[in-house]
């Protein structure tokens, strides 16, 4: 396998050819913000949070899905890029029903800390105050759309960790939902295995245990983290 | 098949044509408007006439003046003179009802003609090109024996026996050729890196998914002239190194998914598609991929997705589809004009392609006129005509006395161009330094009635609703951008909103996954940059505290 050397903000850096940007970065201590990607799932390349300026390309591209080239100068973090991620963050709560207040989710989500990460003080957009359903068929789980960002995590999390696709994308643009199997109530589907690793990716309150209430839920990603390891780099350790 | 097979097939063709043809245009256009019933009346009328020996009637393709449809052409021998070469008579019919179809039959024996005459000296034909469309209007788009007689598929032919698949790119690349998709990449550049990809297997695709508003060229090419394009992906096929082809057309056409349907079936029965063409061991099949209604699906990431049965949206690019595309492998992904051109510049040499248009962009181009103009229709020029030519002396300029104000160009993601810049030349580079671009060729006349706060409103809500959805930018910035257009569009906005659309217009640009969000802002930007008057007309003075009719600071004060 062989290695190339990028600069990264101005810091040298070295990373296996076939790496992505968002990989070596973080592997070089360098922080890229990110919503959709997840560790160990496909990228998805949706959020834009990880939208990152490379040097002699006339377009931003996404970190998570670009790969990392010979000589390649990448900025991460510019006034610009700062500009557009905090765009992005408010049209994500413009978009949706998003109220910590009354969140299951409340500290423990990712929208949420993506605000504070962008420096969202306000919302310069109007709230959409979209009407969407919640289902609480499943017997253990349950699922706000008005809180769900689109983002995909717990469609790749059923698809290639659990291998069940129960959930799919339905509809387009501002109609799109995440559904499970061919939009039947969740409660009622003949593939789910109930297994909650689509809880588990879930960055939002979304997706929720149900029994929780404000602010008690705190999805837990170290479960997902250790399924990944062990499936991809065959390490056991808790 | 072989090469004198194919001659044997035109020649015949040619000899059982019969000293009159009545061309009555079946393309959706006319059709819709009850070219049905004409053509019906035409053979019926020639049959009870007894005229059969004399008096042909063919079902062709667009013959380009579709506001005046249902269309009818007459060629005639000139009557005096006579011997070879005379020349024929070309008479154009328009608006024709079936009883006037009656009235051209009867014509043939001293009959009175009730039809409307056309004027095909108008310079909406005169200034016209024919490259593309050389066979529309003239080969019958369901009988595969008039394109053969139109030296159809000797290109094909030619290129497998005379040409190695590295001097089919090279004779592309020396044509100038440039993608007709709305990219305008170099095609020979494009071929040029499929075929130099490694790959076990490898695709040829077709874009058929046509989707801007007010642009139909794709659809009359296949509606009129499906073989050209099969032989132009067949070309490809040999070029590149692939032996499969998919077409992947939109489900709003049905018309042209049933003409390309009977072509390949026709092109397959005659062994100019399948195994061993022209007993070379080249092989190629094409096979039709239905849209289902999605706009995106036209971006060549969402088309590959939708071929391969999977949900149409797009990927981010890097991996091109020249290096890694359908299934993996290195696909070959162009528009249908580009493919429609591969027959004639091989057939008539690169350098003869080269010489049309202008330094930077080759040959010529449909474009689809529409909106408030005399003549909409069909226009092929060569790039590099101005402007003011398409519109005024094509076009007809404004109807009813109206005043034109702009070109709407490029469709969703192109952009308005001003009545006083009409003097620029139709070219890529051109276009895009106004910023708008030629795109697949929807032209769209506007005129002073046109507030163009609506028309950007209007394509705003195109990209809202045709966004998939994926990235949120497009999906929620287009839903931002379209509530302040439509604030300023009903009075209620102030200077800052536009500010804000602005500022959200270079986001949305800037940070979508694909094209569609990336050019959704095109039409808002081009009107600000144009007709940023017509903004500030609806615009309410002063500051939103003044606006709500909160007291100023300054007038509360104690004198």
């Amino acid at each position: 396998m062989s290695v190339v050397t990028l600069t990264i903000d101005g810091k040298l850096v070295s990373a296996r050819a076939g790496d992505t940007i968002l990989t070596a970065a973080r592997e070089a201590g360098i922080d890229i913000p990110t919503l959709c990607y997840v560790d160990g799932l496909s990228a998805h390349g949706g959020c834009r949070i990880c939208l990152v300026e490379i040097a002699g390309s006339p377009r931003l591209q996404p970190a998570c899905f670009m790969k990392v080239g010979e000589g390649m100068e990448v900025q991460t973090d510019t006034e610009r890029l700062r500009g557009y991620r905090r765009t992005i963050v408010e049209l994500l709560f413009a978009e949706g029903n998003h109220v910590c207040s009354v969140c299951v989710a409340n500290g423990g989500c990712e929208l949420q800390d993506m605000a504070i990460t962008v420096g969202m003080d306000h919302d310069r957009f109007d709230y959409i105050h979209p009407k969407r359903e919640v289902d609480l068929s499943h017997e253990r789980f349950g699922i706000d759309h008005n809180r769900c960002i689109l983002c995909t995590r717990c469609i790749r999390a059923c698809d290639e960790l659990e291998g069940a696709h129960t959930w799919d994308m339905a509809g387009r643009g501002s109609h799109s939902k995440v559904i499970t199997d061919l939009n039947e109530p969740w409660g009622e589907s003949q593939t789910c295995t109930s297994c909650g690793k689509c809880f588990m990716a879930c960055p939002t309150g979304s997706i929720f245990q149900k029994g929780d209430t404000v602010a008690e839920t705190d999805h837990p990603r170290a479960k997902l983290e250790f399924l990944v390891n062990a499936r991809e780099k065959k390490q056991w350790n808790v | 098949m072989e090469l004198t097979d194919l001659l044997d097939i035109a020649a015949k063709e040619r000899q059982a044509r019969l000293p009159h043809t009545i061309r009555c245009c079946t393309a959706a256009g006319c059709l819709s408007a009850g070219s049905g019933a004409v053509l019906d009346r035409l053979r019926g009328a020639v049959h009870d006439e007894g005229l059969t020996e004399r008096v042909g009637v063919a079902a062709v393709g667009c013959l380009r003046l579709c506001c005046q449809g249902p269309l009818v052409r007459v060629d005639s021998p000139v009557a005096s003179g006579g011997g070879e070469g005379a020349g024929i008579t070309e008479e154009l019919y328009q608006r024709v009802t079936p009883d006037d179809a009656g009235s051209i039959v009867a014509g043939f024996k001293g009959g009175t003609v009730t039809a409307n005459k056309g004027d095909l000296k108008s310079p909406f034909f005169q200034l016209q090109a024919s490259v593309i469309l050389e066979n529309s209007g003239r080969v019958e788009p369901e009988r595969i024996e008039t394109y053969i007689a139109a030296e159809g598929y000797q290109s094909l032919h030619r290129v497998l026996r005379n040409f190695t698949p590295a001097e089919v790119v090279e004779e592309m690349t020396r044509s100038g050729l440039r993608g007709r998709g709305g990219a305008a990449y170099p095609t020979g550049v494009k071929w040029a890196t499929v075929a130099k990809n490694p790959g076990e297997k490898k695709y040829v695709v077709c874009n058929a998914d046509e989707g801007d508003p007010g642009a139909f060229m794709n659809r009359s090419v296949l509606e009129s002239d499906p073989h050209r394009v099969l032989e132009g992906m067949a070309i490809a096929g040999y070029a590149i190194g692939a032996n499969q082809g998919y077409i992947y057309v939109r489900g709003e056409y049905p018309l042209a998914v049933q003409r390309l349907h009977t072509a390949i079936a026709q092109a397959g029965r005659l062994g100019l598609l399948g195994s061993h063409i022209f007993s070379s061991p080249f092989d190629f099949r094409i096979d039709l991929r239905t849209g289902a209604g999605a706009f995106v699906c036209g971006e060549e990431t969402a088309l590959m997705a939708s071929i391969m049965g999977q949900r149409g949206t797009p990927t981010p690019r890097p991996p091109y589809p020249a290096e890694h595309g359908l299934w993996g492998m290195p696909t070959l992904l162009n528009n249908v004009e580009t493919y429609a051109n591969v027959p004639t510049i091989l057939r008539r040499g690169a350098d003869w392609f080269a010489s049309i248009g202008t330094e930077k962009s080759k040959g010529t181009k449909v474009f689809c006129l529409t909106g408030k103009v005399v003549n909409t229709g069909l226009v092929e020029v060569p790039l590099g005509t101005p402007l003011r030519k398409i519109v005024h002396d094509i076009g007809g300029g404004a109807p009813e006395g109206g005043t034109i104000k702009a070109v709407q160009t490029g469709g969703p993601s192109g952009g308005c161009i001003p009545a006083e810049l009409f003097d620029t030349p139709v070219e890529y580079d051109s276009l895009a330094k106004l910023g708008s671009i030629m795109g697949s060729g929807g032209m769209i006349v506007l005129d002073d009635k046109n507030n163009m706060v609506d028309v950007a409103r209007y394509f705003m809500q195109f990209c809202m609703d045709e966004s998939c959805g994926k990235c949120v930018p497009c999906r929620a910035g287009t839903v931002q951008l379209h509530r302040l257009l439509t604030r300023i569009l009903e009075g209620r906005a102030g200077a800052e909103d536009v500010q804000q659309l602005e500022a959200l217009c270079d986001v949305v640009k800037h940070t979508s996954l694909c094209g569609l969000g990336q050019a959704a802002p095109n039409p808002t930007l081009s009107t600000l940059r144009f007709f940023r008057h017509e903004y500030e007309a609806l615009l309410k003075p002063g500051s939103p505290a003044q606006r709500m009719g909160l007291p100023l600071v300054s007038a509360s004060q104690p004198r």
